[in-house]
């Protein structure tokens, strides 16, 4: 048996009381693309923390070609020759691609400049080393992290969630590097929940559960219902089966609308026209970054619209464009935010006063006094209902992991028994079975009449879940695509946008 | 080298939020002390006047209730903004409004009578503090101007407005051209609570103020929206709370309480308009309200340890030889220590491990 080139014997890391890694044993074998499997919580970021060197483990042995080693920080992890390309880019926007690697590897820029040309043509990491980042696409910035790593000669290269950021053609692009890279013999950590990827490109997977290494597979004996198990301890929750679209009245249109970003880095939106009825769900498809954040302001209320813009809006009947969210919300409008910590929540208050934040019209508030005992009733009703896992309704919002808190955030807003719901990345970042919940709520109440807007980067949730697509890039939005009658290729074409497939 | 790192609690450490003013108390004294023994004044002799001649006898006690009043009032007034992170900065000079427009009734009024006089006063000082604030509210709201910068700018002009009227239209003609105004009439001034003392009953407005401060963070749902426009300004937009709303509705509050406290000095202790009418309340309100860690109780005790250092202060001038910088000095670096203790309420640090061999 060949030796491998990294192996973590027993490895444990504690935060608190909470184990985030606990006795894991893993094996890294040269030119293997092996997968970290595990749904959100699981300790798969944690653990790559502790070979990149970010953070040190209570417990157990790291062995790097054979010795044992302790990585005491990421320098030194690059200096074994470890690289890692973090799910959210470190670049500096206003330099160039060149400055940005230059930052990290010695060496003149000229040089640099080659380098980069040579290893983009031997990988198929095409970009331009003199153009500024900010000009860059997803793709694109993620290749100048691939290369940033390369420059060094690693022998073993982390990604974080490579493919979540990627519209599918440039997955698949990604993946020919990759099987490159494995060829020359680099090993490659590839963390993912996507699990049609992982049977797609990764020759081992070692599968993480609570902290745990529930099994290490070769993924592609086994179908992704079988990984899924493995994944969560159970099997795969359905959803809700399809039923038959019975469309009502429009709840929200926006027709036409162009806003300029005030921010120099945002997206402008051009043109946006989209309507969603009662008992429907339409949804957003794109890459972050191409006008959604911006969309969702408008639409919740947090840009107010300028004056000659405001007819452009209506919602539940009315001219809404120049009502505030809570004015909005009035009408029977509710709203869950890509942001949980900080807009959806304040880290620092309990669930009971983070229900108050948008509860507040549902009788707990009497003459300007906050009535506790009914805003206590109805945080223990939501936490109980959604299956927020918590100490009680007394624990503070920052205390709950990022699946939990969007549980209770949204599960707040579904109590408020909206008939229009726009929700921003619902599912990003919360684990299957939560999501699953998330997704089956959603469908109930599409089916009791409700109008629902999801914009999401997920397309496996935006097809699970919608009646109708459009996509948003480069703050233009697509026509609408039915959903039962489109299949990802579409969407990943409107994705690119017009300006066709040079800029992937 | 390595240096430790600031790594945020989960939440936060109850012992250090106690600890906090305390450590911050003891630091700032004994930082200050040196200080003193190096400019040549005798520590111990500082530490007696400062700490010990205000409990020796009733009077000096009671005259730390005395000063206690005006800190309370203005500081219960000005946390409430802080809470939202609206940073009046100006409660000096919505002090000094209070005290000008309290002091227009007995001033064109001079023979009036009736036990409606100081009760007036009180709201019109009140009603002045606000007006004052609200010129600070307007430009922010209107033209995003920054409110340390206005409310602080806003106190100079205060001091100078003060200081024409008391060398024009509102000297005392009996004066000899000294700049105060006439003595107010009996109906003008406040009943005393504490016999033999110049203890009023704006000390019990101030104690008022703090249970309706109270109510007003831990109840109202105006002051739910003010915490969390502070805490997660997102989050407030997200639910649709007005930021215009918030701070208008924190700097009247402001200068309603700090108007309130400069009425209170005119109708109370001192008993005319006149130029040293404030002696820095405002700016010390500021330290009082941090101190008591923005709270309505901790500000109790906050407003009580600044009015002894200040009884003090003035003691260890006499008896000491201390400057009367050396006051301030011990004020601010008494705000200093705290704001760096606070950070530890939130805040660990972590020193990086050391590595094996």
């Amino acid at each position: 048996m060949t030796q491998a080139l990294l192996s973590l014997r027993g490895v444990t890391k504690r935060y608190g009381s909470i184990h985030a890694n606990s006795g894991v044993d893993l094996d890294v074998l040269p030119g293997a693309i092996h997968a970290i499997l595990g749904e959100n919580g699981a300790g798969k970021s944690t653990l790559m923390k502790l070979i990149y060197g970010v953070e040190a483990p209570d417990e157990g042995e790291l062995f790097w070609q054979g010795e044992a080693r302790e990585i005491e920080s990421p320098a030194i992890a690059r200096r074994l020759g470890i690289g890692m390309v973090f799910q959210h880019f470190s670049l500096f926007e206003t330099l160039t691609v060149v400055e940005n690697v230059s930052l990290l590897v010695p060496g003149a820029k000229k040089d640099l400049t080659e380098r980069i040309r040579k290893l983009g043509r031997e990988f198929g990491l095409e970009v331009d080393p003199l153009s500024h980042v900010y000009a860059l696409s997803v793709g694109e910035r993620q290749r100048v992290e691939i290369i940033r790593c390369l420059m060094v000669d690693p022998k073993l290269l982390i990604l974080d969630e490579p493919t979540s950021v990627l519209p599918p053609q440039a997955v698949d692009l990604l993946f020919e590097t990759l099987r490159k890279l494995s060829a020359r013999g680099v090993s490659i950590l590839f963390i993912s929940h996507k699990l049609e990827e992982i049977r797609s490109i990764c020759t081992h997977a070692t599968i993480l559960r609570g902290g745990k290494v529930t099994g290490t597979v070769t993924p592609k004996n086994f179908d992704a219902q079988a990984l899924a198990a493995m994944m969560i301890g159970r099997d795969m929750p359905q959803l809700l089966s399809d039923t038959p679209d019975k469309r009502g009245e429009d709840r929200q249109h926006l027709s036409a609308l162009s806003l300029a970003s005030e921010d120099p880095f945002g997206v402008s939106l051009q043109d946006i026209s989209l309507r969603v009825s009662a008992g429907e769900i339409l949804g957003v498809a794109g890459v972050s970054g191409n006008g959604q954040s911006e969309l969702a302001a408008v639409i919740s209320g947090e840009t107010p619209l300028p004056k000659r813009l405001q007819s452009k809006l209506t919602m539940l009947g009315r001219e809404a464009g120049a009502l505030n969210p809570a004015a909005r919300r009035a009408l029977g409008f509710a709203f869950v935010p890509e942001d949980r910590l900080g807009q959806g929540a304040v880290p620092e208050l309990s669930l009971v006063k983070n229900a108050i934040l948008t509860g507040h019209r549902r009788g707990m508030v009497r003459n300007g006094v906050i009535r506790h005992p009914r805003a206590e009733a109805f945080a223990q009703d939501c936490i109980a209902t959604n299956d927020v896992r918590t100490p009680g309704p007394r624990a503070e919002a920052g205390s709950l992991s990022g699946g939990n808190l969007q549980k209770f955030i949204i599960g707040r807003e579904l109590m408020l028994e909206p008939k229009l719901i726009f929700l921003n990345q619902p599912t990003w970042g919360v684990d299957i079975g939560a999501a699953t919940a998330i997704r089956k709520r959603l469908i109930e109440l599409r089916n009791a009449g409700c109008a629902i807007l999801v914009i999401s980067e997920d397309l496996e949730e935006l097809f699970a879940l919608t009646d109708a697509m459009q996509v948003l890039s480069e703050g233009r939005l697509s026509p609408r695509f039915t959903t039962s009658e489109t299949v990802p290729e579409d969407i990943g074409r409107a994705m690119i946008g017009a300006s066709g497939g040079a800029v992937l | 080298m390595r240096l430790p790192k600031l790594v945020r609690r989960e939440r936060a450490s109850l012992p250090v939020l106690i600890a906090a003013p305390v450590l911050a108390l003891a630091i700032a004294a004994l930082g200050n002390l040196v200080l003193y023994a190096a400019i040549g004044v005798n520590p111990v002799a500082v530490f007696h006047a400062m700490l010990i001649e205000p409990f020796a006898s009733y009077f000096s006690m009671s005259e730390i209730l005395l000063k206690a009043g005006p800190l309370l009032l203005s500081a219960q007034g000005l946390a409430i903004g802080f809470r939202a992170k609206i940073f009046n900065i100006g409660a000096e000079g919505q002090f000094v409004l209070g005290a000008i427009c309290a002091s227009a009734i007995p001033v064109y009024m001079p023979q009036a009578s009736g036990p409606w006089i100081w009760p007036a006063m009180l709201l019109l000082g009140a009603l002045g503090g606000s007006a004052w604030a609200a010129i600070t509210a307007f430009w922010r709201v209107r033209l995003n101007a920054n409110e340390i910068l206005v409310s602080l700018m806003l106190s100079f002009v205060s001091l100078q407005l003060l200081i024409y009227l008391l060398l024009g239209p509102w000297k005392d003609p009996m004066a000899l051209n000294f700049p105060h105004s006439v003595r107010f009439q009996f109906d003008a001034l406040l009943p005393i609570l504490l016999p033999g003392t110049r203890v009023n009953v704006s000390l019990l407005l101030a104690l008022l103020v703090t249970v309706a401060a109270w109510f007003f963070v831990q109840r109202s749902f105006a002051g739910y929206q003010l915490e969390v426009g502070g805490l997660a300004p997102n989050a407030a937009r997200y639910a649709g709370y007005s930021q215009n709303g918030a701070i208008w509705l924190s700097l009247l509050i402001g200068g309603f309480a700090a108007g309130l406290a400069g009425a209170a000095e005119v109708a109370g202790p001192v008993g005319q308009l006149q130029r040293s009418i404030s002696t820095g309340y405002g700016y010390a309100a500021i330290i009082v309200a941090y101190l008591g860690g923005l709270h309505p109780i901790g500000i109790v005790f906050s407003a009580f340890l600044l009015s002894t250092l200040y009884i003090g202060g003035d003691n260890a001038m006499v008896s000491a030889g201390l400057p009367i910088a050396a006051v301030n000095v011990f004020q601010g670096s008494l705000l200093l220590a705290y704001l760096i203790a606070a950070t530890f309420v939130r805040r660990r640090l972590v020193w990086p491990q050391r590595t094996r061999a």
